[in-house]
C-alpha cells in the first residue's frame, strides 16, 4: 500500500512542477482590421480590349476601388493608402513579399489580376495573410464585362466571409422608395439600386403612391403598397421581368406587406373600422388566413427567419408595444416595456435579435433587442427616422431618416443611413434622389 | 412471534425516538450562513509594490538613521535645565524645587570616592548607561537577525512563486499587450463555444518558437468554419505582438504557455 502511495506521488510531483502555465485572453480590440488592396493587375492587350467594350482607361484598378470601399464601408477593414505600398501590382503570380506588407502595418493583403477571354471579363484575385505569410483564398470568376462591378461585391463577399466568419452583404441590392419634389406634393417611385447607391433603376413613373416596398427573401420578387383610387393595395413586382401584379383585394386598408422567410405567403394587416388585425396571404391558392383578432391596432407584422414565430407592434396594453407570438397566432407575449412607443420591429435574418423604431420624449431611435426583450439596445437617436431593414447577414441596418422642414416649409430631406450593430459606424447611403422606407435584398449570387 | 414483534416493534420505536432526538438537523433550524465571500490570493511583486513618495522615503531614510545612531552609540547623558533665577515658577514646579534645595541642603558635597558597599539586588538596581547602551545594541542585533530571517522566507516563497506559475503583474503585462494585437472579427456567432486555446514554445526574449492550436481538428469541421477565423486571428495576434512580454526571469517557468482566447465577453457586448 505505502509503497504504491510513493509511485502516486512520484508520478504526480513532476507533473505539478511542469505544469502549464495557461494565460486567458478575453479582450481585443475592435478597431478596423488593415487591408492591402493592391489594384489587379492587367496586361495591355485586355486593357485595350476592356477600354474598347466598358469606355474604362484601367478596369483592374476599378474592381480593387469597388472592394476597397465595400470593405471601408463595413466597419470592419481599414484599406490602407496605395501611396504606402512598396510592391507594384503585378505581383500576382508571384508569393507576395510579406515583408513589405507587414512593414506598412496591413494584416491582410489582395492581389488579383484581370484579362480578356474570348470578350468576356476573367477575374483571379488572391488573399494572404500577411503575419502569417499564407494564402488564404483564391479564387477566379468569369462574366460579361457589364457586370465588372458585381464581381468586385462578389470578391468582397468572398473576403469578408473568410476574414469574419459570416457571410458578406455586399453582392445585393436596396430597394426604396424615392422621392422629388416638395413635402407637400411630394412625387414617390419605386427604385432600386446595388447596396454601394450604384445602378440605380426606377420601377415606377410616379403617378401613384408607392409605400413599403419589401424583397423576397428567397428571389427577386418584391410586395409593395400603391395606392389605387385612393385605397392602398398590395402589389407584387418582379424585378427581372418587371411584371406586376395586384395580390388581391381586400375591404378596408391594407398596410406593410412583407413576405414569410419561404416567399410563399404574404403577411399583413387589415384595418376595418377602426381595427387593425393581422393575417396572411397564401401566394399559390391566394387563400387569407387571418391570425390576430383584438380589438386593438395590431400591424407591423414580420416572421422569425424559420417560420415559427411572428413579432408585430400592438396597442393592446394602451401603449404601442412589441410582441411576440406563434406563428398560427397563439401565445401572444409581449416583449418590449420600456419607456416611450416601439414599432416597426424586424427579425433579424440570424434570428437572433428584432430591430425596431422608438419614441421617447419626441425623438426616434433605431434600436436591437433579443428575442425575449432582453438586451434592448439603442443604435441611434435623431429628430424622425424609421423603417429598419436588415441587411441579408444580420449586420447591419438600413433605415430612412427626415430633417426638419424651416420656417418656411423648405429644408426638408428624406436618406437612407445604414448602422451597424455595434452602434459606431453609421453612415450615409448615396440615393440619387431623396429616398426612404428602404428594403435590403438577400444575396444575389446565392 | 407475538413477543418477537413487540421486542422488535419496541426496538424500532426506541431507534428512532434517540435520533429524532439527538439529530440536530431534525430539530433545529438551518443555519442561515452569510454569503460566500471569494478571495484571491495574489503575489506582490516589484511592479505591484507602489514605491514610497519622495518625501514620504526621505523621512524613512531619516528614521532609519536615527535608528541606526542609537545602535552604534552609547545613550547621551540627560540633559539638566539650567535654573532661571527671573522666572516665575509654576505652583508644581515651586514645590520640586523646595524638594530639589533640600536635597542640596542634606548632601552639600560630592564625595567621588567613597567606597560603598552594597547587596548584590542593590547593584542591579544602580544605573549603568553603558549596560543599557549594550543591551539596546544586543536587542537590535536580534531584530537585525530576525529581519534576516524573514527575507529568507520571502526569498522561498518567490521560489514557490516561480514553479507555480505568473504572478499577477506578469500575466497582466502579458494580457495587455495581447488585447492590443488581437482583432476581434465581429462576425462570429457569439452563443457559439469561441474558445481558442494555444500552446505556444518561446524564446527567452519572448519570440515564439512555435505555435499549436490545441483544437486544431475543430477548424476544418462542418459548421465551424467560424472557429478557423477566431483560430486565425488569435495565431494573427501573436505575430502581430512577439516578442511577448514575458518576464525577465525564469525563464524554464514560462518556456511553454498556453494562451486562451476566448471571444465571447468582447462580443455579447
Amino acid at each position: 500500500m505505502i509503497k504504491k502511495l510513493f509511485i502516486l506521488l512520484a508520478i504526480l510531483l513532476p507533473i505539478k512542477a511542469q505544469a502549464l502555465i495557461e494565460v486567458d485572453i478575453t479582450r481585443g480590440n475592435l478597431s478596423p482590421l488593415p487591408v492591402a488592396v493592391s489594384p489587379l493587375s492587367i496586361d495591355e492587350n485586355s486593357k485595350k480590349g476592356f477600354e474598347k467594350i466598358l469606355k474604362k482607361k484601367d478596369i483592374g484598378s476599378e474592381i480593387s476601388i469597388v472592394i476597397e470601399n465595400n470593405l471601408k464601408q463595413s466597419g470592419l477593414f481599414n484599406p490602407l493608402n496605395k501611396d504606402a505600398f512598396l510592391q507594384k501590382r503585378d505581383i500576382a503570380h508571384l508569393k507576395p513579399r510579406f515583408e513589405d506588407w507587414a512593414l506598412i502595418k496591413a494584416q491582410a493583403l489582395i492581389t488579383g489580376k484581370v484579362t480578356l477571354v474570348d470578350e468576356k471579363l476573367r477575374v483571379e484575385f488572391r488573399l494572404w495573410d500577411v503575419l502569417a505569410a499564407k494564402e488564404m483564398l483564391a479564387l477566379a470568376f468569369t462574366t460579361v464585362p457589364n457586370n465588372w462591378r458585381r464581381v468586385g461585391h462578389i470578391i468582397t463577399d468572398k473576403i469578408y466571409e473568410r476574414l469574419t466568419g459570416e457571410k458578406g452583404y455586399f453582392d445585393t441590392r436596396i430597394i426604396y422608395v424615392a422621392e422629388q419634389g416638395p413635402k407637400t406634393k411630394r412625387i414617390k417611385k419605386l427604385a432600386i439600386m446595388d447596396q454601394d447607391g450604384f445602378n440605380t433603376k426606377y420601377l415606377t413613373l410616379g403617378n401613384e403612391l408607392v409605400l413599403t416596398p419589401r424583397f423576397n427573401p428567397t428571389n427577386q420578387m418584391v410586395t409593395y403598397l400603391s395606392y389605387f383610387r385612393n385605397l392602398p393595395r398590395v402589389y407584387l413586382l418582379d424585378i427581372e421581368t418587371g411584371i406586376q401584379e395586384v395580390v388581391g383585394d381586400f375591404p378596408g386598408m391594407t398596410f406593410a406587406p412583407r413576405f414569410s422567410p419561404d416567399g410563399k405567403k404574404i403577411i399583413m394587416s387589415f384595418a376595418t373600422d377602426g381595427n387593425s388585425d393581422i393575417y396572411t396571404m397564401d401566394l399559390e391558392n391566394r387563400i387569407v388566413e387571418r391570425i390576430t383578432n383584438h380589438p386593438s391596432i395590431d400591424t407591423s407584422p414580420s416572421y422569425s427567419p424559420d417560420g415559427k414565430y411572428i413579432c408585430f407592434n400592438s396597442d393592446r396594453s394602451g401603449y404601442q408595444q412589441i410582441y411576440v407570438m406563434k406563428s398560427n397566432g397563439s401565445k401572444v407575449k409581449r416583449i418590449s416595456f420600456g419607456k416611450g412607443l416601439y414599432g416597426t420591429p424586424v427579425w433579424s435574418p440570424r434570428g437572433d435579435l428584432i430591430a425596431f423604431t422608438k419614441l421617447h420624449k419626441g425623438k426616434f431611435y433605431i434600436g436591437v433587442m433579443r428575442t425575449d426583450g432582453t438586451g434592448e439596445r439603442l443604435l441611434t437617436e435623431n429628430y424622425y427616422q424609421e423603417a429598419p431593414s436588415w441587411s441579408p447577414n444580420g449586420r447591419v441596418l438600413i433605415f430612412y431618416r427626415e430633417t426638419k422642414t424651416d420656417e418656411k416649409g423648405e429644408g426638408f430631406t428624406a436618406k437612407l443611413w445604414s448602422i451597424d450593430l455595434t452602434g459606431y459606424n453609421e453612415r450615409q447611403v448615396s440615393t440619387e434622389t431623396d429616398a426612404s422606407d428602404p428594403s435590403w435584398s438577400s444575396l444575389l449570387s446565392n | 412471534m407475538i413477543r418477537n414483534v413487540v421486542i422488535s416493534s419496541s426496538f424500532h420505536v426506541l431507534i428512532i425516538v434517540i435520533a429524532t432526538m439527538s439529530l440536530p438537523f431534525l430539530t433545529k433550524k438551518p443555519i442561515d450562513l452569510p454569503p460566500i465571500i471569494s478571495v484571491e490570493l495574489i503575489q506582490i511583486t516589484d511592479k505591484t509594490n507602489i514605491p514610497f513618495a519622495p518625501k514620504a522615503k526621505k523621512i524613512i531614510e531619516k528614521v532609519k538613521k536615527k535608528e541606526e545612531k542609537l545602535v552604534s552609540e552609547q545613550a547621551p547623558p540627560k540633559k539638566v535645565k539650567k535654573e532661571k533665577p527671573d522666572a516665575v515658577p509654576l505652583p508644581d514646579k515651586e514645590i520640586e524645587e523646595v524638594k530639589k534645595i533640600k536635597e542640596k541642603k542634606q548632601n552639600p558635597e560630592k564625595i567621588d570616592n567613597e567606597v560603598k558597599q552594597v547587596s548584590e539586588f542593590e547593584k542591579e538596581e544602580l544605573f549603568d548607561p553603558n549596560s543599557i547602551a549594550a543591551l539596546i545594541d544586543k536587542s537590535k542585533e536580534e531584530s537585525a537577525e530576525t529581519i534576516n530571517k524573514t527575507d529568507k522566507i520571502t526569498q522561498d516563497q518567490d521560489k514557490n512563486i516561480d514553479l507555480s506559475g505568473l504572478t499577477l503583474s506578469e500575466e497582466d503585462a502579458l494580457k495587455a499587450q495581447i488585447f492590443g494585437c488581437w482583432s476581434i472579427p465581429l462576425g462570429l456567432p457569439y452563443n457559439k463555444n469561441l474558445l481558442v486555446r494555444i500552446k505556444l514554445k518561446l524564446k527567452p526574449d519572448g519570440t515564439v518558437i512555435r505555435s499549436e492550436i490545441l483544437d486544431h481538428a475543430r477548424m476544418n469541421k462542418p459548421g465551424q468554419e467560424f472557429y478557423k477565423v477566431l483560430a486565425e486571428s488569435a495565431l494573427r495576434a501573436i505575430k502581430l505582438c512577439q516578442p511577448l512580454r514575458v518576464p525577465t526571469t525564469g525563464y524554464e517557468r514560462w518556456k511553454d504557455l498556453q494562451l486562451n482566447f476566448d471571444a465571447r465577453e468582447m462580443l455579447e457586448g
